[in-house]
């Protein structure tokens, strides 16, 4: 007789519904039919292990990737990774993307006319260290209309995607900057229902972390599925 | 920890429509030649309307599935839509690993559109394990053919991923 558990559901109005017209592209994109349980197998509780070769040193360092400094307002953007016991998550592969400082991303299919920057890419990356640490060096991205709705624009957003402990933990998200006045009328931040967890969202400006004549900093810790005691740990951490 | 200090995870939001900026350099486009039992399945990504979706990505993942890979994690694999919402991957064919599961492959869905991702699974048509599977039997009858994948030629399977409308991708609650 086995007897498996199903995966635990998250709380109730932390995580964006599938649908939600407010943000249009749900509306053809979203199932509508009933999710089934998950039981938790070999499969659910693993996840993939990175090599440290996936990342090389500066992959955390957004401005130095060309011959010359991007435009735009340095910043660290820092911050831990924890599991839902608050112990931190080891070795977590972070990627991130993002717009240039004129809200302009380096891909064939944005069509905004605002300036691409030769000296930024937007594209970082980085492990984790022993105490769920991570670290970037980047700019400030600036907001960007898009087709949602009439004169619609996107808060300053960094995307950040994670991977912990197993695949269950897996998470992608976006970072946001305090005091943005663009944050109640974008949809895709005013998906989440429950405003705490809209608002952890949001970075804190992080005057510790800022370098005097130099860069502002903001801080962002994650708190991704899962918990420390979970069969398999020390294999595929 | 009592349930109470429990910390809540962090909220998702959408990858977005320029997740290749940040995503690509793990994006899988080459078959790994090593493997002695590749199997490859490709498929389309389609909305409600039977449109294609062109900015996709799923990831698939199979423990103790595969040898170490020379160019991607060893289990893992992502892939991404092409403008026609296709997708391709090529990984080992998966192994049995417990009593009542058949060999499988789990898929985690993104795209512009998706706020949250979707977590589905991919059988083989060809696996007599599938009958016994406990999940593919949790799903209603009528459902399970959309998480079977069909074989169309030598170690080559089609699987349609249908974010929406009657013959809609199975997908789980998480």
């Amino acid at each position: 007789m086995i007897d498996i558990s199903n995966v635990e559901l998250a709380a109730p109005g932390t995580q964006p519904d599938y649908y939600y017209p407010p943000y249009v592209s749900t509306i053809a994109r979203s199932p509508r039919m009933p999710l089934i349980p998950l039981p938790q197998t070999f499969t659910e509780r693993t996840g993939p292990v990175f090599e440290s070769g996936l990342v090389r040193t500066g992959d955390n360092d957004l401005t130095a990737q060309h011959s010359g400094a991007p435009v735009g307002e340095r910043i660290y953007v820092h911050g831990r990774v924890l599991d839902e016991d608050g112990r931190p998550v080891r070795n977590a592969l972070v990627e991130v993307w993002q717009a240039n400082a004129a809200g302009r991303y380096r891909h064939k299919v944005d069509a905004y006319d605002a300036p691409l920057d030769p000296n930024f890419t937007g594209e970082g990356r980085t492990l984790t260290d022993e105490n769920g640490y991570y670290w970037f060096k980047t700019i400030k991205p600036g907001p960007y209309p898009w087709g949602n709705h009439h004169n619609a624009w996107r808060p300053s957003h960094i995307h950040f995607s994670l991977f912990g402990a197993g695949i269950l933990s897996r998470l992608v998200t976006q970072m946001y900057f305090p005091g943005d006045p663009l944050q109640p009328l974008d949809p895709i931040f005013n998906s989440i229902p429950d405003e705490a967890a809209r608002h952890r969202l949001v970075s804190r400006l992080d005057m510790q972390r800022a370098e005097s004549n130099y860069a502002l900093a903001y801080s962002f810790d994650i708190v991704l599925r899962g918990r420390g005691d979970t069969p398999f740990e020390e294999n595929h951490r | 920890m009592s349930a109470a200090n429990r910390l809540i995870p962090s909220s998702s939001q959408t990858v977005g429509p320029y997740f290749r900026i940040g995503l690509e350099h793990m994006i899988a486009h080459a078959p790994a030649v090593e493997l002695a039992s590749a199997i490859t399945i490709h498929g389309r990504v389609l909305d409600r309307d039977g449109a294609p979706v062109p900015d996709a990505m799923l990831e698939f993942w199979c423990p103790e599935c595969e040898p170490k890979q020379k160019d991607s994690p060893q289990g893992f694999r992502r892939v991404a839509t092409d403008p026609d919402g296709a997708f391709a991957v090529t990984m080992a064919r998966p192994v049995r690993r417990e009593e009542r599961q058949a060999p499988h492959w789990l898929v985690l869905i993104f795209a512009r559109g998706l706020l949250r991702h979707l977590i589905s699974r991919v059988y083989l048509e060809d696996e007599t394990a599938n009958a016994a599977d406990l999940v593919l039997s949790s799903v209603p009858v009528e459902r399970r053919n959309a998480l079977i994948a069909r074989s169309d030629g030598s170690d080559s399977y089609r699987w349609n991923v249908i974010l929406q409308g009657s013959d809609e991708t199975v997908f789980f609650a998480w």
